[in-house]
Parts: C-alpha cells; structure tokens; sequence
C-alpha cells in the first residue's frame, strides 16, 4: 500500500501504556482462565509495558526481538498449558511483537490521509477492528465445522485430546460412516440424480426466456417477469405447500418427476436473472451481422450468441443447481422416502439422531461450495473480459 | 426520396405503406419474443402458480360436510342454531341415512376430525357413532326377517329392486352416483348391473333411495355381485319406515308383492323408528346445540373459517366472533414471526453496513479477497450453516466452552442460547447476511469517495459528513437490502425449526405443523395465504423501490 504520509517514532509515553493496556486484556483473559483475574491483568500490563520498553530501547534489531519475543512466549506457553497453551503464546507474542514496532515506528500512520486528528486514527483503526469481527462471525461457523467432523469421539465438540493435538483425537470415522452407511449412500443418490435434470431443465427454458426478455419490445414485460421471478421470493413453505396439495392431486406427489419439477420451478429465476444481466452487454449487431451472413437463426444462435453469453449461463446453471442440492422444504413435501436428498438426511439428522457425520457431510458441502464458488466467480470474470467491460 | 415528393403514405421497397410495413415488423418481434418465453412461461404457471393457487382454493373450500351428510345439511337449513332445543326427527332421520353410508365409506371419520377443528370432541363422537349405527331398529329388522326368511335373501331383494327389462328410475340413480362420487372422490359412473325400479322407488321411495345407495357401493367399492350381497341394516330400516308409513302395498304386483303385503301388516305393530332417539342412546352429545351449530356452521361448501381461525376468530352463530383467551395463537406467532424478522432485519444492517462499506472504500484487491468471506457463507448449504450454529450454540457447544475455559461462566451456569428466540435470531442473522451485504455493496461502490472528503474540506466534522452526505446516498442500498433480508426471513422453516424450540418458531412451523402433522389442511392454507399477501406486498414495494431486474446475485 502507498504510503500516504511520512512517518516517525513515537515516544516511549504514547506506545508503552498502549502496548501495556492490550497486555493487561490479554493477561486478564489468561488470568481468568486461571481463576487469578486481578494479578493476570496487572501482570499483563507490567510485562508487556518491560517488554516494549526492551525490545524498542535496548536491541537495536526490530527482526531478531521479533522473533525472540515469538519464540519467548511459544516456550513460555508450552510450560503452562502444553502444546495448546504453546501456541497461544506463540500468536501472542508474535502479534504484541508487531503491534510493538508498529506503534513504535508510527507505521500506523503511513496508510491515512496526513490531515486527520488522532481521534480520527483511532476511529480509522476501531472501525477495522468491528469490520474483523463482523467477517469473523460470517466466517467462523464455517470454520468450526470443519475440524470437528475429524472428531474421533461422538460429540459435537472439541475434545480434550483434540485440543492438545493428540492424533488419538482425531479419526476419519465420520467419513467412513457416510460412505459406508446405506442412508446416505441412498441421499447422496437422489441429490445426485434430481439436482442436475432440474438443472438442465430450468435453464433450457431459462435461457430461452431470458433471450426473449431481452427483445427490444416485450408486451408485458413487467409482469411476466414478475411471474418468472416469483419462485425466489415466495416463502418456500408456501411453495412446498402449494405444490404438495396441487402434486396429490394430479399424481406427482412422492414421485422422482414431481421433485425434479419442483425443484426446476424454484431454480428458474436464478436462470433468468444471471442470464438476464449477461444480455444487458450483448452487441444484438453481432446477431444480425450473422444473419447478413446467409446464417439462420438456429446457426447465429448457437455459433454467435451462445458462446458469447456461455459464461452467464452456466453461472445461472450452477445456481439453479446448488437451488436444487441444498433445498429441504420442498423436497420435504413433494417427496416421499424414496426420493430423500442429502439436505433432507441432514435435516432428520440434525431433528433427531444427531450424529457427527454431519459434520463431515457439510465440511464434503463446504468444500464443494467453495469449488462451484471459484467456478463462478472465474466465470463473471471471464464474461466480463469477453463483454469487454472491465480489463479482467 | 422521390416519396418525399408524392402526396400520400411513404411506402417501403416493396410498396406497403411504411407504417403498416413498421407495425408488422413490430409485431413479428413481439410474437418472436413470446414464443421464446411462452414454454418457460407455461412451465412455471404449471408447476408454480397453479399450486398456488390451489392453496389459495384449500384455504376457503369446505365442502366435505356438504358432500359427507348431504341430506342432514339440507333438513338442518331451517333449524334455529339460537334456540335451545336440537333439531327435530326430520333431521335426525337423514342424518341416519348419510352417515349409515359415510360409515361404510369410511369417509364419517374425516368429516369427524374436520368438524374437530372447530368443535372439540366431535371427531369421538362420529367415530363411536359411525360403529354403533349398524344396532339401530333391530327389534323392526329382526320382526321382518322372523316373518319371512325371503327377507334376507340378496336374491329377493335384487329381483325386487332391480328394474331388469321394465322401467328404470334412471334420475334417482343419476342422482345417487353424484352423491356416491362425491363422497368417495371415486367415479361412480360405472355400469354397475342394477337399475331402481320405477314403479317401487314410487311405492317405497326410501328403500330405492337405500338400496341403490347400497348398490352403487357394493359394485365400485366392493367389487362385487349386488344380486349376491345382503343389503345393508340401512335399506331394511328403510322399509320398515316406508311400510309403517303406510305405503299403498296392495295396488303393486311386481315380484315379491305378497311379502311386500304381510311385511306391512306385521310392521303395523311395531312402533314406528325414532332416529332422535337412536342417536341419543349412542351419544347423549346428539342432543347439543352446540355441537349442531357447529355443523350448520360449516355445511356451506365454502367457508371463511379457516381464514378467521387464522386469525384468532371463529364462526359463531352471530357472525365472526373472538375465540377464548387459551385458544389464541396465531395472532400471537404472526407479531413474533413480524418482530422477529424486524430484529433479524435490524441486526444484518447493523452487521451489514460497516462491512459494505469497507468493501466499496478498500483497493479493488483487498476488497476481492475480503470478498470471499461473504461469499463463501452465502454459497454453503443452508443446513451447513444451520448445524454449524447448533454446533457453536449447544449448552455443550463450542461457545459455551470457550466461555467457560476463559471463567467468564461457570460450568455448571451454561448459557441457553439454542431453541430459544436468541438461538434463531443469531443463526438467521448469520445467515441472511449476505443478502443485506451485496445489495448495500453494490450502492455504495458507486458513491464516489471524493464526496465524502469534498464534505470534510467544507468544514464537516466526521459525524456530519457520514450523516449528511454518505449516509443518504447509501440508502437505496439499505432499502432494498431491508426488504428482501425482511421477505426473507418472515418465511424461513428450516432454521427456527432446528435452533428456535419453542419459542423461537415461526408462523411458517405452524404451516408445515398443519400440513404434516394435525392435518388441518384448510388452516394451513389460511395462514400460509395470509404470509402469501404480506410476502407478496413487500415483493410488490420491492419492485417499485429496486426494481426486479435490478436484484443482484453473487457480486
């Protein structure tokens, strides 16, 4: 990041009180944990506020206390708690080690605008500080999930073994258990066996629609689109129950069709808005330039429009098919036992027999939503490149 | 350009006028337009809104009373539900008949339990009466059988109801399979080998009525021979009203008039039936007018109960009116599941709007790389995220351990946070988050940061500037982020239903309680057509505010 103003040492008053204050909560949080708030808080401060003053005024060397300090604490931690507590101590003191030098050197400043008060550099630093926590609460659950399905016991919490990184604690036998057990082998079939046919039918005719909303002149456009889009915004409970009353009375309820319809109803919108805005950028010159060239209007589609809205469509595609993998409600409803998903053995999982293996089921999920997210986020940019609407 | 100088239309190249030749043009793109989009169009309103709309239908149809106890509906029409006294034999007698064959349809239980609804204690009571009504008028059978064998005979009595080659009563048997169809929801208008006779459902007009009743029933439903099936107690109870009533036995001479004749003269001893008192032998309860106002209530075929239990009220016989205290919860759970979204709103702008904003005023790479911590959540699965908070949330989860190893609460002091409101409204903040964020992004990036300090140089403190200048700009962003965390939310099933208990359930548990569970269809429909409107009026709002193009997916 540029530099935006000079910067210069602090003096020993500004950085060592601050240093120390953060001693002081990283020591009331150690201290409470063992049972001693009042000396961990004051030990906190004391120490922290020798260590500043030690490493900035007598080693000369901002690498070497760095890590002295890193390792100090590592080996320090190691002794209380063991081989947690030595990683603790080893964040610590890696991060009070920067946090130091950071203040020391008055880095903080370089990134913002020279003008502003201190006040000002405070509430600059603060407001990060809740952004941090904010992106943590969104991330942590994620996060959480993972390390717990390599759980070697029966619980859905960190076991005292996993916490001191006994390789006793861990096991692969929530693995094992969902590709081994019949129930989820059989939910992972049907998710398998509805998510893509709904797929293929919604944006067949998703992206066919989508072409025709975006002629030039469309009768009604408004409230068709209304109609197309109401799928998303109609409480899902509504909708599965909608379709169960409608589903029994034609036949289709509890039937492999009946879900796969359903599920195609719901994933239609995603189609037509990612297709939609692909459009938006589409030169309709090419179209006709085609057709100037003696092609037909099947040819022009799928040699000149195809490949260039391509990357939106299979965003959409992709949508519509995590809409269908990950929906429980209607599935609920709709199906019958034959056709129970992934999602719905989690939900029964998670009503009534908990067990870990879903916890190693959603770290499988988790790990394919990342996948389909860096497809989708690869193609949007490649759209945009072929769209020419931004360098990429 | 020598058009220019003719008087008259300007034409094309091939002579039209240029308007019709335009108009024409026109109208080929638009029909082309359509026909792309009819087959999706098609698609949705067949597998989408046609299911609606048939919930919408559940939620005011009420036609199993109707269709279950036809006749009784019709003789209850003139009864006085404010009165005190219960209906008169009339009504009694044909509620004997109805339900002699919702009885053996099966089908008297249901009308039990939806009368249940509105009326506790009904379902019991159709239920034991449906078993019992097979006693009534035995001493009246029992002399007619000890008269004459013939009287048990399916043979004799097939030859004496059935119209053969003679005249058929063929309105009364159109009649009786309307009846039977809509009873069962089977088709009745199969050739089913016997046709009342004319002259004896003139003679005996409620033993035909009985026995093609019966017969109907015996050949679709039971798949069997009605020559070779004993009819029912009911039919023979049938008879013996229509002898005691002093049927004109002498001027018939059809087959079976002599037993016809002696069967007359004996039955004239016996007393005559009394189904009012039949009825209240089974069940005392037959004689409430309660529970008779309560059928005359619901015999419309359509009805606004369910939408006014929806909403706490029910069908007095004075109109709509309160129901008790302890009955009232549906009122109740619409204001939470209202106010639970509005906090569940309120905490992802809260959440949101910092986050937004330092996704729009970071460098394009950071912001990218930031980015990806919104995105990820909102790409997992729903129930991902949803077992993830059970995780963090248990009173043996992982929060309240750290909380406890840290000392901050003691161990045998855990902190309830799951299957409570906070529960829910942590999950469904976390999880909604990312639909307040992407909208409340895509605004603000448009917000040129120069603004801002344009704002700073005139003299505005920091509070100022934010407050006066970028606040107001970000508001569409809020706006639309509110409305669609907010249509969201008021709908969710799966997340209060794992994390909310009871007390942090939404009317959408209700729903699917309903449907699933007590099978209050009807009820279901009501309360899922009310969400359907605030939904829907919201979704409306959100159109004229963001405009449905406008929604934004995924960055």
């Amino acid at each position: 990041m540029v530099a935006l103003t000079p910067i210069s040492r602090t003096p020993v008053s500004f950085y060592v009180p601050v240093v120390a204050a953060a001693g002081a909560f990283a020591g009331l949080l150690v201290g409470t944990a063992q049972g001693q708030s009042l000396l961990g808080l004051v030990g906190g401060a004391v120490a922290l506020a020798i260590i500043a003053l030690v490493i900035t005024q007598l080693m000369d060397n901002e690498k070497a206390s760095r890590w002295g300090l890193t390792l100090l604490m590592l080996v320090g931690g190691f002794m209380i708690g063991g081989l947690p507590g030595g990683v603790i101590g080893g964040l610590f003191g890696w991060f009070f080690g920067w946090f130091t030098f950071w203040l020391f050197e008055g880095r903080y400043r370089a990134t913002v605008p020279p003008y502003l008060t201190p006040g000002q550099v405070l509430w600059h630093y603060g407001f990060r500080v809740i952004c941090g926590a904010i992106f943590i609460f969104l991330i942590t659950p994620i996060l959480v999930v993972m390390p717990l399905s390599f759980n070697a016991e029966d619980f859905f919490t960190f076991t005292p073994e996993m916490l001191r990184f006994d390789p006793d604690g861990y096991s692969l036998k929530h693995y094992r258990d969902f590709f081994t057990s019949s129930d989820w082998q059989q939910a992972l079939r049907n998710s398998i066996l509805i998510a893509p046919m709904a797929t293929l039918l919604s944006v067949s005719f998703g992206t066919l629609a989508a072409i025709g909303l975006s002629q030039p002149h469309v009768p009604f456009r408004r409230a068709i689109m209304a109609i197309l889009i109401s799928p998303m915004i109609v409480p899902l409970i509504i909708s599965a129950a909608g379709m169960y009353f409608f589903y029994s009375r034609i036949g289709l309820q509890g039937t492999y069709l009946g879900v796969v319809l359903a599920h195609a109803a719901l994933g239609i919108p995603f189609v037509i808005i990612t297709v939609t805005a692909t459009l938006v950028g589409f030169d309709t010159s090419l179209t006709r330039a085609a057709a100037n060239m003696g092609a037909n209007p099947v040819t022009t589609f799928f040699r000149v429009q195809m490949p260039l809205i391509l990357p939106g469509v299979i965003s959409g595609g992709l949508f519509a098919f995590i809409t269908s993998f990950d929906e429980v409600v209607v599935v609920l409803f709709v199906g019958s036992a034959g056709q129970k998903t992934l999602p719905w053995q989690m939900f029964t999982g998670l009503r009534e027999q908990i067990s870990p293996t879903i916890l190693a089921v959603a770290t499988i999920l988790v790990v394919i939503s990342i996948a389909l997210l860096t497809v989708v986020e690869l193609l949007r940019r490649r759209s945009e490149r072929l769209r020419g609407m931004s360098p990429g | 350009m020598s058009d220019t100088t003719q008087n008259g239309p300007v034409l094309a190249a091939d002579g039209t006028p240029l308007k019709r030749s335009l108009a024409r043009a026109l109208r080929m793109q638009k029909m082309r337009a359509l026909m792309l989009i009819a087959p999706l169009l098609l698609f949705v309103v067949i597998t989408f809104i046609a299911p609606i709309a048939d919930m919408l239908f559940r939620s005011v149809e009420n036609k199993i009373v109707a269709t279950t106890l036809p006749n009784t509906v019709v003789a209850l029409q003139d009864w006085d539900a404010t009165g005190d006294a219960p209906p008169a034999e009339p009504v009694y007698e044909s509620l004997y008949y109805d339900m002699f064959v919702a009885a053996e349809a099966k089908e008297h239980t249901k009308l039990g339990s939806r009368l249940n609804y509105e009326q506790t204690g009904l379902s019991s009571l159709f239920r034991s009466s449906g078993r019992r009504l097979d006693d009534a008028g035995e001493a009246q059978i029992d002399a007619l059988e000890d008269l004459n064998p013939a009287w048990e005979d399916p043979a004799f009595w097939y030859a004496l109801m059935d119209a053969g080659s003679g005249a058929a009563d063929d309105d009364l048997l159109a009649a009786k399979r309307k009846q039977m169809t809509e009873l069962t929801d089977i088709d009745h208008g199969v050739d089913i080998g016997f046709a009342p006779r004319a002259d004896i459902s003139q003679l005996l007009p409620k033993t035909a009525d009985a026995y093609t009743l019966f017969a109907l029933f015996t050949a679709v439903e039971d798949e069997d021979v009605v020559a070779e099936e004993e009819p029912w107690e009911a039919v023979k109870v049938a008879l013996v009203q229509d002898l005691q009533e002093g049927a004109d036995v002498s001027s018939y001479t059809g087959p079976g008039a002599a037993e016809l004749a002696a069967a007359q003269t004996a039955l004239a001893e016996l007393p005559a039936m009394n189904f009012k008192e039949v009825f209240l032998d089974i069940d005392k309860d037959w004689g409430s007018v309660d529970n008779w106002s309560t059928i005359q209530t619901y015999s419309p075929r359509y009805t606004s109960g369910y939408f006014l239990n929806a909403i706490d009220m029910q069908k007095g016989p004075d109109g709509p009116e309160a129901r008790p205290e302890n009955q009232q919860i549906y009122m109740m759970l619409f204001k939470r599941t209202l106010f639970m979204s509005l906090v569940i709103t309120g905490s992802c702008i809260l959440l949101g709007y910092p986050v937004a904003w330092i996704l729009a005023n970071l460098p394009m790479r950071t912001a990218n790389l930031l980015m990806i911590l919104v995105l990820l959540p909102f790409w997992t699965s729903l129930l991902v995220r949803t077992s993830a908070w059970k995780v963090m949330l248990q009173q043996q989860g992982v929060i309240n351990d750290v909380l406890v190893w840290l000392g901050l609460v003691a161990d045998d002091a855990r902190l309830v946070m799951i299957n409570n409101q906070f529960g829910t409204i942590v999950a469904m903040t976390h999880i909604l988050l990312p639909f307040m964020i992407l909208p409340m992004y895509s605004v603000m990036q448009t917000i040129p940061p120069s603004y801002l300090r344009a704002a700073k140089s005139l003299g505005a403190n920091n509070w100022t500037a934010f407050w006066r200048v970028y606040f107001p700009q970000s508001v569409p962003g809020i706006g639309a982020g509110s409305i669609l965390v907010f249509i969201l939310s008021i709908g969710y099933y799966i997340t209060p239903e794992i994390v909310g208990g009871t007390t942090g359930t939404f009317i959408s548990n209700r729903i699917a309680y309903h449907i699933s569970s007590s099978l209050n269809w009807g009820l279901a429909a009501a309360l899922g057509a009310i969400l359907l409107a605030v939904v829907l009026l919201l979704y409306y709002a959100y159109d004229k505010i963001v405009g449905i193009d406008n929604v934004k997916l995924g960055g």
